[in-house]
């Protein structure tokens, strides 16, 4: 569907990068197109500041950011809605990192990491937490971040012969999504009905109870392997080309991919573990990204970009669509993105290629 | 190899008399005869409850000895349960052979495809805004349901001139399937009382159902049944690729929307009364081929006896192994999701 049919985009400057062996290709536009998503994006998500049951003014949010309204009003902005704003951006930007990685592992845009299992190995364990230890907000992250790296590596196992082939994850990955999903709705039965329907909140992915407490664990994931997953793009594109290319190129074959895998998990699996499996953010942003770069590939830094878009204007309908009650946001993203998906599918299907 | 017999169950055993070339046919229906009438025996016999099994014979013959509660249970309960498990069972199995036909996809089945999902999807928004409750009434709103997402990845999945034909349906289905079972999630969620009650129908139990629910059931499992048994010829045909069955004189379309007619009904209807179950379809038309071979005469009446033995195992299984059941899907996605992955781990290339 991606086929990379340019690799190096005419218009690149060459970035040597502060340690040895590291350089970065820069193509303008992809630079150009990333920069004005992530503009985009901050601009709603200021915005998002203004709106909640209390209408505040965009004067008073930066006084109040800055600390100089008065308590109530800076409580509003700085506690409840900032945390939530701020999750918004940055799990949105793993996410869509996440999806680029996984999508340029797979070669395929179902290649995502909420398609093959992961989502639904976080809630396995975030639903195992809540049955053995009763649902403690360090369970469930515990539980989410053990089960999506646990299953994560699963699939990875499974699929693993002679190397690891795209179409084989993705079919291992739906396999043991459906077999997670299976025992999810089981233990689903097994717990009362409060705690059935607060999992099942979580489970549909929410940030209605964010706080400081969440975003921290999020921004210094991001800080650590958005940075590692740039250092891999050069090899992650090589990679694309195939494995005996990228053989002859001398890109240690397995061990970039063992090393992409762990970062996009880790950056998924963070995300899960503070606010629930939010699906299709991972899926949707690095192909909108692709098409808007015109790049004919999946790149990181746009796909980040473009996550953070989506996730802050998810949440943001989330938030106000049915307000004063909140839908979650995972629910938002599932019917935007799915209809995306089906599309993609169908035009995919009429141009004749698979 | 003329075709010389009408497809039925019944002569499925005298077409294996015609042709001893493959004893496989013959030892399956033999087999899966015994096998069923052992299950169905341990199936009335076995629950979760602690009654005897004299009690329970007794409680059958209507020898009661006046323990009108165990009788009741027997009979209200058990009875239908192991009914409604071969009815079930024999719907799934059959709709997982006939659609990896329509496909060409040995992968293809009725719970990966999303099928079953469109009619859990359409019984939750039914539960939600129409207060739709009952299997008598469910049963309606599943078969819209299956036939909208059948229609809708049928035509997605197999559109394109691509390699991946297989991968690419299985794909589509999930995608449509996480769709649809995401946005029936959210609906359930508005409502504590609807969640409460979707929730343990959505796992995939045979768990209290009664008369009413097979009673529900049984005419729209009968006409997919019926359709399904007209179709292993023309299915045969179409194996060889469209442009061949044509000029064998088969009618594609017509064979294509029946089939999905078929499936539609025999998902549709299983779901509606058990929820949503994965991988029965994919175990049993896999397990049916390597004994039998690929023609479908074959295939679909050996499915239609086959899965009702693996599901009502299935479902024993689940009573038996821990104290408070496990619910009948979740015992076949553990059996059918490793063999999934097994039948992708053997092929280099994977699902092509």
């Amino acid at each position: 569907m991606n086929t990379t049919e340019r690799i190096w985009p005419a218009r690149t400057r060459l970035l040597r990068l502060p340690w040895p062996d590291a350089w970065a290709r820069v193509d303008l536009r992809v630079a150009a197109v990333s920069a004005l998503l992530a503009l985009v994006a901050l601009a709603v998500c200021l915005w998002s500041l203004t709106i909640g049951e209390l209408a505040i003014a965009p004067s008073e949010v930066l006084a109040a950011l800055a600390g100089d309204a008065d308590e109530g009003v800076t409580r509003v902005v700085r506690e409840w809605r900032l945390p939530r704003a701020l999750i918004g951006l940055l799990g949105g930007a793993a996410l869509g990192a996440s999806g680029a990685i996984f999508q340029s592992l797979t070669r395929n845009p179902l290649g995502s990491p909420d398609i093959i299992g992961f989502n639904a190995g976080a809630y396995t364990g975030t639903l195992l937490a809540a049955l053995l230890i009763g649902g403690s907000e360090l369970g469930t992250t515990a539980g989410a971040l053990l089960g999506g790296i646990g299953t994560g590596l699963l699939v990875y196992v499974l699929a693993f012969r002679h190397g690891v082939q795209g179409y084989r994850l993705i079919v291992v990955g739906v396999g043991v999504s459906a077999l997670l999903t299976s025992l999810n709705s089981y233990l689903l039965v097994n717990l009362r009905r409060e705690d059935a329907i607060a999992a099942a909140t979580w489970g549909a992915g929410s940030f209605n109870d964010v706080g400081w407490s969440e975003v921290w664990p999020v921004l210094i994931a991001a800080a650590l392997l958005l940075p590692a997953g740039l250092v891999l793009t050069g090899r992650m594109r090589l990679l694309e080309l195939g494995d005996d290319a990228a053989r002859a190129l001398g890109v240690p074959v397995e061990r970039t991919r063992l090393a992409m895998l762990l970062v996009g998990i880790g950056l998924t699996a963070v995300v899960t573990a503070v606010a629930g499996p939010i699906a299709f953010v991972a899926l949707v942003a690095p192909q909108l990204a692709m098409r808007l770069t015109r790049a004919g590939g999946v790149r990181l830094l746009p796909a980040a970009a473009m996550g953070a878009l989506l996730l802050t204007c998810g949440d943001l309908i989330a938030r106000t669509v049915i307000a004063p009650s909140q839908l979650p946001v995972g629910v938002v993203t599932v019917c935007l993105g799915g209809a995306y998906l089906v599309w993609l599918l169908w035009s995919s299907s009429r141009r004749g290629t698979a | 190899m003329p075709p010389t017999a009408s497809p039925a169950v019944a002569q499925d055993a005298d077409l294996a008399r015609e042709r001893p070339s493959r004893p496989g046919a013959r030892a399956v229906v033999l087999g899966c005869s015994l096998l069923l009438i052992a299950l169905v025996a341990a199936s009335l016999l076995v629950g979760s409850g602690s009654i005897g099994i004299a009690e329970t014979i007794d409680a059958l013959l209507g020898r009661g000895s006046g323990d009108t509660t165990t009788e009741l249970l027997i009979r209200e309960y058990r009875v239908p349960r192991t009914v409604l498990a071969l009815l079930v069972g024999a719907a799934l199995g059959l709709a997982g052979a006939v659609m990896q036909a329509l496909t060409r996809n040995p992968l293809a089945d009725p719970g990966l495809l999303g099928v079953n999902a469109g009619a859990y999807a359409a019984v939750a928004f039914g539960a939600a805004f129409l207060g739709v409750n009952g299997t008598d009434r469910q049963v309606w709103l599943a078969l819209a349901g299956a036939a909208a997402t059948a229609v809708l990845v049928y035509t997605v999945g197999t559109g394109g001139r691509g390699s991946h034909g297989a991968a690419k349906l299985v794909l589509t289905g999930v995608a449509v399937g996480a769709v649809l079972s995401g946005l029936a999630f959210a609906v359930t969620l508005i409502d504590p009382e609807t969640f409460d009650r979707v929730r343990f129908w959505q796992v995939g139990s045979l768990q209290g159902r009664q008369w009413d629910t097979v009673l529900a059931i049984l005419p729209f499992v009968g006409a997919g049944t019926l359709l399904a048994l007209a179709l292993p010829r023309s299915l045969n045909s179409l194996a060889l690729g469209d442009d061949a069955a044509a000029s064998l004189g088969t009618r594609v379309v017509t064979t294509r929307l029946t089939g999905l007619l078929a499936v539609t009904l025999l998902c549709g209807a299983a779901t509606a009364a058990a929820g949503p179950i994965s991988f029965l379809g994919l175990l049993v038309a896999h397990g049916v081929r390597a004994v039998v071979g690929p023609d479908l005469r074959r295939i679909l009446p050996a499915s239609l006896l086959a899965a009702p033995v693996l599901f009502l195992a299935a479902d024993i299984l689940g009573r038996v192994l821990v104290p408070a059941e496990l619910p009948v899907g979740v015992v076949t996605a553990f059996l059918g999701a490793p063999l999934l992955i097994a039948l992708t781990r053997r092929r280099p290339g994977g699902a092509r």
